[in-house]
Parts: structure tokens; sequence; C-alpha cells
């Protein structure tokens, strides 16, 4: 069996991290968030075990308020100071990188969609509608490296290019060789979260001329 | 759970240490065992905790959600990981960091297990170690794998066993220490860990090292066993000499000790053969089945420190010679000496604050409480404050690269869950801070009222009562301006929180100290603490405080400012908070807090607890594993053989008949020596020896034979024993993993018939 060092062929992308940045960050009521988690959890809403609920809101751009899960943590997450909702993969997927792009994607606009809904919110909680990042928590899968770079870069652009259904973005991979290898991404004029799922809808109807 | 796990193990084969690596291949089968059903539940509980994987909160597979309880459906079904410990559940690591000392490549290691096995956080403890939290059991042999290439383990980190051993951060720079504490606290660490006398205690047993007697960086007086440094003149010879006063017996739990004076001074070699001693009169005589007296401090007040003393120095004219115990501390003297990476520069303070571009009175505060002048002159140390002990991976790496610019990456973890950086040039000190706050890791306010110490409480703990973190949060919160605007005496107060009464953030020797406790108030659970004063935090944790009254969570805030108001107010010239709450008296003190002890009528928020919005309960409550399972080494011995066996079986399917042949007979021995050790402890690793007194012990007296047939078991591993050093065929090996299989069952069978299975 070749090990997975040999290998020189695509990277296997597992534990896609997807953060949607969010407007007017500073406005949002984080212990309203902790509210909202917990019933979440009562509910059980999202297709993943959700378990509990982990305040850091006092540590420094940090991971804020997570809600913990099996499969996924979703968090309002302020890493870097860039307030967003972050899904964080953490059960490998079937599937193709595509698929798990999209699973992740996916997952991460229904928690946006659901929160700006809430009520107990006030509708403060939403997406800027440009800011986006993707990444991989994986550093063996995915080093942050060139050679992971190279070999993603086309699976990202492929992925992106059917989200924003045509939209012109800008993509910066994260350079620290010592971060998780992603990228920060910003579309050139707004989008819904509306449309980012049904171009999802779409893309997924006709995922093999994606892949 | 990662995808990733299997391939680290070839990735990093040539990078970590071989001991470790062993170590770390052996966990990973006992769980491939444990998943088979073929390690019973109790045993692997014991054998993860020594490996630092904990439970967590939840981990029983329920949770009360404020309205209901609910059962968490884990995809794991009903396979556990230890007694009613879902294997899915998610779990706290918890990671041995001796004396606190770190390099920058192990705080980068840390910043990516927190990220990508943890929620980000990696959280500094009360006892210097790192805990992640959140942590898959599937994913801890890769995890370890990566710190071992560090050079970290975990092993011994919980269960009963040796804990972390720690030391005064300051060890080596402070101004009033007899001597540098640090290649002693290692030389012990590596001593201790894994030592076969360490490994049947009914519980666990923490030391600590201090370079003095009068600060607190040590906490000796609250350690299993304390070491303080200490130096005489030889009387004899007018020489100075070095040593040790020896403590033994201190700890905090519900009712806290102190630690007694075992030895007014230990000679530095005689440190290690006497830690030996201790451990072995202590997993002889200490307590196996009742775990709540099983810690060594009930053993010496039983039997009285003189008996103790007596056992101990008896033990230690017996203890077979080991070059180990100079050598490691030898060793530990180079291996751990330190400099400076830049010349000292003696900079007046004003000069400092002036040299700050903008940020003066910020630099200013922060030079008053974080720094601390080394006895080195024109070094300093410099304390990072964190919140609630929690640092993110982004943090972790900048720190890296701060203590790589500034230092020559001296950096140590505290038991107030800082990080203290040592050896930093005085001339720096502007740089240094700019650096620091540029990550949000220049809060001032170090060891002030504002750096507020916690246990996890009910945010992780299967044993918190009440939300320690969630009320620190909220005192840091309200405090963080009366840390500096309000009189010094205030300024230097200790503040402590516990979640439960099993005082892991070390209330008893806060100036105001909390535990977690409830109370039902109209029939409704109420989240309170009990509030602990005048605990005395220097003199390496001198005294413990005194219980007053316990409070709603929701009233503590209110709490903290009426006594330190009071105390203010009614202060004589100079009065320590501790002296003040003796003159004032309990009585007294529960009066002035009397009608903070009730929620006030209708207000339903005291009905949760801080930073949990559910109604509280106490359902969440699990079993604790602080104390471990009680497994004897006799369990571990057989245990041990059986994955030997498992590690034979396969060999033999890839083929490797030599090996599976000599590890199937090396199970053999393994279980004949578990055996022999419950009479002779020292029957060391020599299969000659042990085969010899097997057959003298088990099978000359037949204690060994089957009801039915007699001594046929024994005989396998004399006939293998006879044929050690012969070829083995794909058939020969095959008969003996069988006959191999039998024995050992024998054995577990013998071990039955002895009575020797110690019952949780």
């Amino acid at each position: 069996m070749r090990s997975i060092l040999e290998e020189e062929v695509a990277v296997e992308l597992q534990h896609v991290n997807v953060k949607l940045l969010l407007e007017n960050p500073e406005d949002l009521n984080l212990d309203a968030v902790i509210t909202v988690f917990h019933s979440w959890i009562q509910d059980q809403v999202c297709e993943e075990l959700l378990l509990d609920v982990a305040d850091y809101r006092h540590v420094h751009h940090g991971p804020g308020v997570v809600l913990i899960g099996h499969e996924a943590d979703y968090a309002i997450d302020n890493t870097d100071g860039r307030l967003g909702i972050r899904y964080n993969r953490k059960a490998p997927l079937e599937g193709s990188n595509q698929d798990r792009l999209a699973q992740a994607v996916r997952a991460v606009l229904a928690a946006a969609e659901r929160l700006h809904q809430d009520t107990r919110l006030n509708g403060k909680l939403h997406f800027n509608s440009q800011g986006f990042e993707i990444f991989v928590n994986d550093r063996l899968l995915a080093p942050n490296v060139a050679e992971t770079r190279h070999a993603l870069e086309a699976e990202f652009h492929d992925f992106l290019g059917v989200l924003f259904g045509g939209i012109e973005y800008s993509l910066k991979f994260e350079s620290d060789p010592r971060r998780l290898f992603g990228a920060k991404i910003r579309t050139a004029e707004p989008i819904a979260v509306s449309d980012l799922r049904l171009n999802l809808a779409v893309g997924e109807s006709s995922s093999y001329d994606i892949v | 759970m990662k995808s990733s796990n299997s391939f680290w193990k070839e990735k990093l084969a040539e990078q970590m240490p071989e001991h470790l690596a062993r170590e770390i291949d052996i966990f990973e089968t006992e769980i491939t065992l444990r998943k088979q059903g073929k390690l019973e539940e109790r045993l692997f509980a014991e054998t993860r905790l020594r490996r630092g994987a904990y439970g967590q909160r939840y981990d029983n597979g329920q949770r009360s959600d404020g309205q209901k309880v609910q059962k968490l459906n884990f995809s794991s079904g009903d396979l556990t990981k230890g007694p009613n410990t879902m294997w899915d559940a998610p779990g706290m690591q918890r990671i041995k960091v001796p004396g606190g000392g770190l390099n920058a490549a192990q705080l980068e290691v840390m910043a990516e297990l927190a990220e990508e096995y943890s929620d980000g956080i990696a959280h500094v403890t009360t006892r210097q170690d790192f805990q992640l939290h959140y942590v898959h059991i599937d994913d801890a042999p890769a995890l370890m794998r990566r710190l071992a290439t560090a050079d970290i383990t975990t092993r011994e980190a919980c269960g009963n066993s040796v804990r972390n051993v720690t030391a005064c951060p300051y060890a080596g720079v402070c101004t009033d220490e007899a001597f540098d504490v640090t290649p002693y606290a290692q030389a012990l660490a590596k001593f201790l860990l894994g030592h076969p006398d360490c490994q049947s205690f009914g519980r666990k047993f923490k030391p600590a090292f201090s370079g003095c007697a009068q600060h607190a960086c040590g906490l000796t007086g609250l350690h299993d066993l304390g070491l303080i440094a200490k130096s005489r003149v030889n009387e004899v010879t007018g020489r100075e000499e070095l040593g040790f006063e020896m403590y033994v017996g201190g700890g905090l739990g519900a009712v806290p000790y102190q630690a007694k004076l075992f030895d007014s001074f230990v000679p530095p070699d005689e440190l290690l053969p006497l830690a030996q001693a201790i451990a072995r009169v202590f997993a002889r005589h200490g307590e196996k089945k009742n775990r709540n007296r099983a810690r060594i401090k009930f053993l010496i007040q039983d039997l009285g420190i003189e008996k103790f003393r007596e056992l101990v120095r008896e033990e230690r004219k017996i203890l077979p010679f080991d070059p180990r115990w100079t050598e490691y501390i030898r060793e530990a003297r180079a291996e751990f000496a330190e400099g400076p990476l830049k010349p000292a520069v003696n900079v007046p303070e004003l000069v400092l604050i002036n040299s700050a571009n903008g940020s003066g009175p910020e630099l200013q505060k922060w030079l008053k409480f974080n720094t601390r002048p080394q006895r080195q002159p024109g070094f300093v140390t410099v304390t990072v404050a964190l919140p609630l002990g929690d640092i993110t991976a982004n943090q972790l790496r900048s720190l890296a690269d701060i203590v790589r610019r500034f230092t020559r990456e001296t950096i140590r973890t505290t038991v107030e869950q800082n990080f203290v950086i040592r050896w930093v040039s005085k001339g720096d000190l502007p740089e240094l801070y700019k650096a620091l706050h540029a990550v949000g890791l220049g809060d001032a306010g170090a060891g002030a009222l504002v750096d507020i110490t916690s246990c996890p409480g009910t945010d992780t703990c299967k044993l918190g009562i009440s939300s320690s973190r969630g009320l620190a949060a909220e005192l840091r919160r309200r405090v963080s301006e009366k840390s500096f605007t309000s009189d010094q005496a205030i300024q230097n107060l200790h503040i402590k929180i516990s979640g439960c009464f099993n005082s892991c953030g070390q209330h008893h020797v806060a100036d105001l100290g909390f535990y977690g406790v409830s109370r039902k108030i109209a029939g409704y659970a109420v989240p309170h603490f009990q509030v602990v004063l005048g605990g005395q935090w220097e003199q390496n944790a001198g005294s413990y405080g005194l219980p007053v009254v316990a409070v709603p969570s929701k009233n503590i805030p209110i709490v903290v400012s009426r006594l330190t108001e009071r105390y203010l107010a009614d202060r004589t010239n100079g009065e320590t908070f501790k002296d003040f709450v003796m003159r004032t008296g309990k009585a007294q003190l529960k009066v002035l807090l009397e009608d903070l002890t009730k929620p006030p009528a209708g207000d339903r928020s005291f009905f949760s607890d801080w930073g949990d919005p559910r109604e509280y309960t106490l359902g969440d409550l699990g079993d604790g594993e602080c104390a471990g399972e009680v497994v004897s080494a006799l369990d571990f011995g057989l245990a041990a053989a059986e994955r030997e066996l498992f590690e034979a079986q396969l060999a033999h399917e890839k083929g490797e008949v030599e090996v599976a042949g000599r590890s199937a007979y090396h199970a053999m021995v393994t279980a004949a020596k578990a055996l022999v050790q419950i009479e002779n402890a020292d029957v060391g690793n020599n299969p000659d020896q042990i085969v010899q007194e097997f057959r003298t012990r088990y099978y000359d007296t037949q204690l060994f034979f089957d009801p039915f047939a007699g001594g046929k078991f024994a005989n396998y591993l004399f006939d293998a024993h006879r044929k050690t050093g012969q070829q083995y065929t794909s058939e020969s090996s095959r008969y003996l993993i069988d006959e191999a299989q039998l024995f050992i069952d024998a054995a577990h069978s013998c071990s039955n018939r002895l009575g020797t299975l110690v019952s949780a």
C-alpha cells in the first residue's frame, strides 16, 4: 500500500472549515447567541449531534462562542478579529472534494439563515454578503505549503465558480505556513445567502460537470 | 475521528523518542482491544487516564438541556471507554509540562493540536499542565505522537500516578531563592515517570518544588511531596551545602491538609531515592478500596509522621542501588541550563515609559504588575496574564515568535494559569510589551485582583457543581478597573474559584476563595458558592481559609465588593486580608453577608448560572475520574500480557512468524511476572528469574493449578522458555499463541482464586 506521504495526486479534503463574515459585528450581542445555541441543542436543529456551548469571549480574537457538536462545531468566531459564523467539520465525509466543500458551505449557510431569522438576535446577526474564509483543519492532509495550494487551487476555483454563480471574486491564500491551509475570499458584489444556497443546489444537480 | 490519524505514525516515525513511540503504540493497541471487547472498560479507563485522556461532562451520554434530560445518541452505540463513559463523547486531554518549562516549538505544537483536535483553545491549569477539551479518544494517539516529536508526554497526567512535577516558574532567576530547583524537578519527573514503584497507588501523587520558603510560587504546602531549596553551612567543614526541606502529605480537596515536615535537610543525591522509598511505602500501605481516604495525607494521618518516616527510612535502606539517582540530576543540570539571548541593559523605568510611543500609562501598569527583576542584573521576567488560563492557537504561535525574538525560548507556565517569560533584557521591555499587546497578550494585572484563577467547573468537568469559569469571567469584567485604581491592599488580593469542593481552583489558599455548592430554594436547585476567606497564598500556601457562608452565584460579585470595601474601611495599619478575616471572625463576616444568602424574591435569573441560560440542575453531574480506577499492578500486568499476545496475533497474520513466536512467549512471561510481583515486587525483567520464581511460588505450591487441568498451562510457559532461541515456524508460533492464550487465561483464574483483584 502506498502511504499518503508518497501520494502526489489529489489532496483529500476533509475537515473543511467555512466562515461567513458578519455585517456590523459590533452590534451583535453574544449573550443572546449563547441562548440561541442552547436552544439549538434543545431542539437538535442541525444534522449533527449537538452537545454543548463553550464561551470564549474573554479571549482576544478567539473562537468566540462555540456550539460543540459531535460531527461538527458551529461558532460565532472572532479569529483575526474577523467576526463570522464558522462551521468546523470534524467527522470525515465520503464523496469528492467538491462534495465536502459543498457540505460545509451548505451547513454554514443554513446556520446563517437560522441565526438571521432568530428574533432573539433582533435581526442583528447577518452575513455581510461578501466575505468568506475556507480552510482545511488537518495539517497532514493539507499542509500549508505550495504543493497543497498547487493541488487545490483549481478545486477551490471550480467550487467558488459554482457557489458565486459567476460573480467575480478575489481569493488570497494564507501565507503563514504554520497556519492552516486556506483562503480568504471576497466577492466583487454582494450575494445573498438564499442565492448562494440556490447556486449550490444548481451546482449539485450538474455536479458531474464540475469535477 | 480525524482522517489523518493513521498516517501520523508513519510520518513521525523517525522523529519520536523511541520510549514515547512505544508507549503510544501500546495505547493504540489498547484502543483496538477495547473496541473489540478484549479489554474490560475499567482497565481501559485507568490506562487512558494514565495517558492523560480524561472524561468530560456529559460523557455518560445524557445532558440536561434546561427543559429535559436529553439522550446523546452517539454513533458508537454502546461502546464505552470506561464505566458509564461513551466512546464517542468528547474528552479532555491533559498534557504534562514538568516545571512548566517550554520552548517555542512546543508552543507551536500545542497551537496545532488545539486547533485540529480541540476547539482552538489551550488551557493552562493550576498545576502548570495544558488541557485540551472536546478531544475524541480516537484522535488521542495522533495527538500524542505529535507531542512526542516535541518531547512532551501525556503519560501519567491523570489516574492514580505521579502527576506533573511542578516548580516555581522563577527558579534560577529569583532574587531570593536558595538555588535553582529546575534540574531537580526535571530529574524527579523523569525518574518517577512510569517507575514500577509508582504503578499501584490508590490515588494520585503530586510533587512540587520551591526555591524559597516565603513566596507562593511552588505551593509546596499543599502537595503530596513538597521540596523547598535550602542551603546550610556544614558545622564540620564550614562549607555551604545545598539540599531540600522535604514535606509530605499536603493536599487540598474537601478537607485541606498542610504538608508535614519529613526531613529538614535532604542532600540532592538523596532526593530521588527518598522519593522512591516514599512511593513504595505509599503503594504498599496506602488505602486502595476507599478512594476518599486513599491520598498519602490520610496514610500519614493514620500512621503519624514519625511512623511514616520510620517506614520510609527502612525502605530506603533496602532499596537496590540505582545509578539514575545521580545521573538524572547531572544530566538535567546540563540540559536545563539557561541564559540570555541579548545582553543586559539596565534602564530606569521612567525612561522605559517615555520611550513607549503613546502607550505610557498602559505600559506603566504592565511594568508594575507583570515584570519582576531577576537576580541577574539587567534582566527581568515578564508574566503573560491569560484570562481564565485560556490562550488561542494564533496567540500561542505569536508567543513562540516573541520568545524566539527576545529570549533563548525561556518560558514557563505558572500555577496561576499564566506564562512567565524569563531572561528578558530590561531595555527590550517596551518592544516586548508592544509585541504582546498586538496579539492581545499584554494585559496588565498579573498576580493581582483581576488575575482570577478558576478550574474548568461546570463548563467541562463532570464533577462541577457551579460555573467557576462563568463566575471568574464575570468577576474579571467587574474588577478589572478596580484592580488598578483601588488601594494597593485591594490590588494585591487573590481570588480563586473551584466548581466544587475538590479544590482544583485552589480556593483554600486565596484571600477570597469560592467553591461551588447547590442549595434548594422554593423547590428549585440554585447554584451557589461557598465563600472561603483568608487563605494564605504566600509561604508556599502557608494556611487555609475559613469557610464562612454559601451565597447564590449571582450574588458573589456583591460579596467581593462588600468584603473588599469592609477590609479597606476596617483594616488596621498594614493589616493583611488574612489577619483582617481572623480578627473579624466567622460570625461577624457571616452577618456581613447574611442578606446575600437568599435570592431576591421573583428574580428568576438566580435559577441559572453565570454564562449558562439553562435552568440550573445537578442532573449533569457524572462520576469523577480524578480518583481514577483502582487497578492493581496484577491487573495491569495481565492486561499487558493480553496486549502482547494481540501483537503476536497481528504479527502472525502478517507472516512475521519470528516476531509472533517471540511476542507470544513474552506475553506468557509478562503474565507470570504479574503473579510473581504479588510476592516479590523487585523481580525485575530477567525471564530466567521470572520463570524460576513462578515455578517456586506458583507451580511447586500448586497455586497456579487448574482444578481440572492441573499444571498443564504452567508447562506451556516452561516449554516455551526452554525453547527460547529456537526458530519459530508458522505452525509452531501459531501453537504458541494458542498456548499463551490459555496460560494468560489460567493466570486470570489464578488471580481470581487468590482473591487479589482489587474491587473498585
